[in-house]
């Protein structure tokens, strides 16, 4: 005798059988310059795929602590080329996983509108108590606000009026709240579609520093993660190049 | 060893912790008499306002007061008016932020003194004359005398060791708000951890003596 299978039943089946991977989970590490695209990437990614990535963002300087020390990450989407190599070369990360995701831009941010000019002009006026900066020390867009201070010959004169934010969040929270009057932080902090959200900005040419390019590694927990994959595939798409154009990135 | 940087770290958390502890002390007083001393319907909620920072996450504590003390919030609107400029991101910002943030260290331990005293002392100094000042000075303050000490050493030790508040209004800058927490925290997200170590291991003897020191002048058993 046959056993019949319930109509119900047998329509599950079929759709689990549609699926062509079982969807899975993954750990993903993101700078958090990269915070807005992100959630938008994983939230077009978990449509596209079934799949699931589940977000921790923050400086890149500490997901490179915890994760030598262990950190349930399968992922890492740094803020720079560095970290990556390093983990890789230091056998966390899976070799050759490494790709260039993003390339930073950089901009001079007030939350005042028609306080910072198109041209930068504000910077040499000096006429503010305080310019904030991401920790050049542990952020590369810090590091490439100082960068491109030096070549404008403009370093001494506002050194003595930094705040340093921890990273490039903090950073944008001292100018948002008017604490800072201006401050170097990522375009995409401060644009949505192409758009200038707040403020008055000007976008640092790129000529003026060495290029923010952030690199996206498949770190060794994440080395068999169908997930994992399926989201390096996703962050090559032109779908997701798309979005992270939107954001203010070069690419 | 230490770095010149780590060393004027060490210098300005001192700085910090000593300014807050004497205008914690001056302050306190005052509140923790009346908490101590008070009928009111109002203790409640006064003594909970005074112990809402052993509670809240130090983000909280820093991201209204850097909000609040922004040119944009009340107390900025008001430092402004007067002409002090906006607290965030200088030294007197972090002693205000610090006296909130230590408060409830220096107000409970006074209070606690002054409840354990009890009315009987007050009242006999009264018969014999002696006015409220001279019955503060001479009876209260010398009976709630572990209590001061016990608020002295953790109002200056909770203030050493503070980190999200100065992290979030400090904007880490160097002989002004860049103190050892945050100084420590640079060096492990730089990945220096030879010099992290020396200032951690630092803080962490520094602490320990200190309430070592706490526990044998002021034993909980002896202190009635």
């Amino acid at each position: 005798m046959k056993t019949r299978l319930s109509p119900l039943f047998a329509s599950l089946l079929v759709l689990g059988l549609a699926t062509p991977l079982r969807a899975a989970e993954v750990q993903v590490a993101v700078a958090a310059n990269f915070t807005a695209p992100m959630q938008k990437i994983a939230a077009d990614f978990e449509k596209a795929t079934g799949h699931q990535a589940k977000l921790a963002f923050g400086a890149t300087g500490k997901f490179y602590a915890q994760i030598r020390n262990g950190a349930p990450f399968e992922m890492l989407l740094a803020a720079d080329d560095e970290t990556p190599a390093k983990l890789e070369k230091e056998g966390l990360a899976v070799s050759g996983s490494r790709f260039t995701y993003s390339i930073g831009q950089l901009a001079l941010w007030s939350a005042k509108p028609g306080y910072v000019d198109a041209r930068g002009a504000v910077l040499k006026q000096g006429a503010f108590n305080h310019l904030a900066i991401a920790n050049p020390k542990l952020a590369p867009y810090g590091a490439a606000a100082v960068e491109s201070l030096t070549r404008l010959g403009l370093l001494g004169s506002v050194e003595g009026k930094f705040v340093q934010g921890e990273n490039i969040a903090q950073t944008y929270q001292f100018v948002s709240t008017g604490n800072a009057e201006l401050g170097f932080v990522a375009l995409s902090q401060i644009v949505e579609n192409g758009k200038l959200k707040r403020g008055s900005a000007w976008i640092v040419p790129s000529s003026l520093h060495s290029p923010i390019r952030q690199d996206a590694v498949v770190l060794t927990l994440g080395k068999d993660n169908p997930a994992a994959a399926a989201l390096v595939r996703f962050l090559k798409s032109d779908a997701a190049r798309a979005v992270i154009k939107s954001y203010g990135y070069a690419l | 060893m230490l770095s010149d940087t780590d060393w004027s770290a060490i210098r300005l958390t001192f700085e910090l912790a000593s300014v807050t502890t004497l205008l914690l002390l001056v302050i306190g007083t005052p509140i923790a008499w009346w908490l101590a001393r008070t009928r009111s319907a109002w203790k409640g909620a006064i003594g909970a306002v005074v112990a809402l920072p052993i509670v809240l996450p130090p983000t909280v504590i820093g991201f209204y007061l850097l909000v609040a003390m922004g040119p944009n919030g009340p107390v900025g609107q008001l430092t402004q008016s007067l002409g002090l400029g906006v607290l965030p991101f200088t030294f007197a910002g972090l002693v205000v932020a610090s006296v909130f943030y230590s408060l409830p260290f220096v107000v409970q331990p006074i209070q606690n003194a002054f409840e354990a005293i009890g009315e009987r002392p007050l009242e006999v100094a009264a018969t014999l004359r002696a006015s409220p000042f001279d019955t503060f000075y001479s009876v209260v303050l010398p009976l709630a005398r572990p209590g001061y000490l016990t608020a002295t050493v953790l109002g200056f030790a909770h203030t050493v060791g503070e980190f999200g508040v100065v992290l979030m209004i400090g904007g880490n800058i160097p002989d002004k708000t860049r103190v050892v927490s945050v100084q420590i925290y640079d060096h492990v997200e730089a990945m220096e951890y030879a010099q992290a170590h020396w200032l951690a291991a630092g803080m962490v003897a520094f602490s320990f003596v200190v309430l070592l020191v706490l526990y044998t002048l002021n034993p909980t058993g002896r202190r009635k």
